[in-house]
């Protein structure tokens, strides 16, 4: 499915191989029903002519000029973009890092709060005070107070490392919003499946292990993909208990040059890793839809 | 031989004793499903359920399965009480197979994968050799070129067929069926029917909820009717359908015979 056919011609049948060709336009359009060569056409004129129109008025105004020097230092971006790129590396340790722990830790609270029979009301009870607890706290005040205390109680073999504790704040809280996630997952397995399970002779655990959580995590990859975008750029708040991280040394560029163009620096940084995983989730999305309706056929 | 296909069998013909049900009531609620449901099942018999939508067959097969647990009464297989206290829930259920009206396959796995699960997992059959009866299995109800589709890419029928051979791939000494024509295309049904008359023929003891009257004629050798959670009338195929004693029964024959299904 190329862009050749003339407009207006209903568009050929997309068959088993068909999803790779309209992949790019699938996304482009958000998940509306591409229009096809005609759409693409009017789509990319109408971008560029509203972007060139929304440039014209922000470099027309008065004060632009300031605000050039003062954000979009050209020469000031080529010395403090290097150093901030170093410096970046640390953010992306951090996340990589916490996302190994809020996958596994999340998936364990999960686990407990689906946990059935009285026996395990306790064990249920924690799961969900844990998870109204650390998505109740603002993020930045749970890395202020693990970050300032939890160093401060100077016990042995405690870690005083705000980067370690930036780590561990951040897992805390995203584990509570991904822990949802996969419950929602979970819930979303028909009991049907579990019956079936069951009868087969699979425990409790076993039909957990097998049936359900591969069909509920193959589920909530988008919408956890979501949560790690957001954790992505949380790792910038890390900065504020003295992580030397990206923002940090932004700061102190920027109070050095007495200008904000290492923090446009750093947002690009920031825009530059994100893009690639909301592009991935788009796709996941539009894969998923694709098979579900090719199953439906 | 590619399935099991009973215990001990009497040479004389009068089969030992699968499954016995006394008493057995079962509410949701308030809502009372079984009101002392009595019955008892000889090995290699096929037994037909019918009755109108909650008169209570599928509560029944699943109260057998232990999916729902009774109130009261008492289930016997083989002469081991289900029902009793402590009893090892997930070895009866191997014991006893159960085929739903949804299908229920497992959508992430393929269908070899559906069939050797619960045998490998449970039964600790090695991979080879579960793979190896699962073949066979697949291969004589006509699904050997299916082993590795997804369940979504096959018709209703087929996921039927592999529902079948997944539950008989535990070598159950009894298989429920559950409605399992309710949800098919009408051109899709035979080849489903067909396999359980298969099945029938083998000698599997059965329980088989069904609306198919013609199809419950031909493999029954008992049918009973179920009505408000009891066994109203129960007998042979020739006598229930041809000369029904209890006036419920009669109403509802009518009724099928007037929706043009028997």
């Amino acid at each position: 499915m190329s862009g050749v056919s003339p407009p207006g011609a209903p568009l050929p049948p997309t068959g088993d191989g068909g999803v790779g060709g309209s992949r790019a336009s699938r996304i482009l359009a958000w998940g509306r029903e591409t229009e096809g060569a005609r759409g693409v056409l009017v789509a990319m004129i109408s971008t560029v002519v509203f972007f060139t129109l929304l440039i014209l008025v922000v470099v027309n105004s008065s004060g632009w000029p300031l605000v050039k020097q003062a954000f979009f230092n050209g020469k000031i971006f080529k010395e403090t973009f290097p150093g901030i790129l170093a410096a970046f590396k640390v953010n992306v340790e951090m996340f990589l890092i916490a996302e190994v722990f809020i996958l596994v830790f999340a998936l364990f609270l999960a686990v407990l709060r689906s946990l059935s029979g009285p026996v395990f009301f306790p064990i249920r009870v924690l799961a969900i005070v844990y998870t109204d607890l650390f998505r109740g706290i603002p993020t930045i005040l749970v890395i202020y107070i693990l970050g300032f205390g939890a160093p401060s109680l100077a016990i042995k073999g405690v870690p005083q490392s705000p980067f370690v504790w930036g780590i561990v704040s951040l897992v805390l809280v995203y584990s509570a919003y991904v822990a949802e996630v996969y419950r929602s997952g979970i819930e979303s397995v028909h009991a049907s499946q579990i019956a079936a399970a069951r009868s087969l002779g699979l425990s409790r655990w076993q039909s957990l292990r097998f049936v359900v959580l591969p069909q509920a995590v193959r589920r909530v990859i988008p919408p956890l993909l979501n949560d790690f975008i957001g954790l992505q750029k949380d790792t910038a708040l890390v900065a504020l208990i003295g992580v030397f991280e990206a923002f940090r040394l932004a700061q102190i560029d920027a109070s050095t040059y007495f200008n904000y163009t290492p923090y446009v620096a750093t947002a690009l940084l920031f825009i530059i890793i994100t893009i690639p995983l909301a592009r991935f989730t788009d796709w996941l999305i539009a894969r998923d839809r694709s098979r579900r309706q090719a199953g439906a056929a | 031989m590619t399935v099991w296909t009973g215990g001990s069998d009497a040479p004389d013909g009068s089969s030992a004793e699968a499954l016995r049900l006394e008493g057995v009531h079962k509410s949701f609620g308030k809502l009372e499903v079984l009101r002392g449901i009595d019955l008892t099942v000889a090995e290699h018999e096929v037994i037909c359920l019918i009755g109108a939508s909650g008169s209570g067959k599928s509560t029944l097969l699943r109260c057998v399965n232990l999916l729902e647990p009774v109130d009261s009464g008492r289930i016997v297989v083989e002469g081991q009480e289900i029902t009793a206290r402590g009893v090892d829930v997930n070895s009866i259920r191997r014991q006893v197979g159960i085929v739903f009206q949804a299908f229920n396959l497992f959508p992430h796995m393929t269908v070899i994968r559906n069939v050797t699960l619960s045998p490998r997992e449970v039964l600790g059959v090695d991979k080879a050799e579960a793979e190896a009866q699962a073949v066979d299995l697949l291969e004589r109800f006509g699904l050997a070129d299916k082993r590795d589709e997804y369940p979504d890419r096959l018709s209703g029928g087929q996921q039927q067929r592999v529902a079948i051979v997944r539950a008989l791939a535990m070598k159950p000494r009894i298989m429920l069926l559950d409605e399992v024509t309710s949800a098919l295309d009408p051109e899709l049904v035979a080849e489903v029917l067909n396999v359980i008359k298969e099945l029938a023929a083998s000698g599997m003891t059965m329980m088989i909820a069904t609306h198919e009257m013609g199809f419950a004629r031909d493999i029954a050798n008992r049918i009973c009717f179920l009505d408000q959670g009891t066994i109203l009338e129960e007998g042979p195929p020739a006598q229930i359908f041809s000369d029904p004693q209890n006036p419920r029964t009669r109403e509802f024959l009518q009724r099928i015979i007037e929706a043009g299904r028997m």
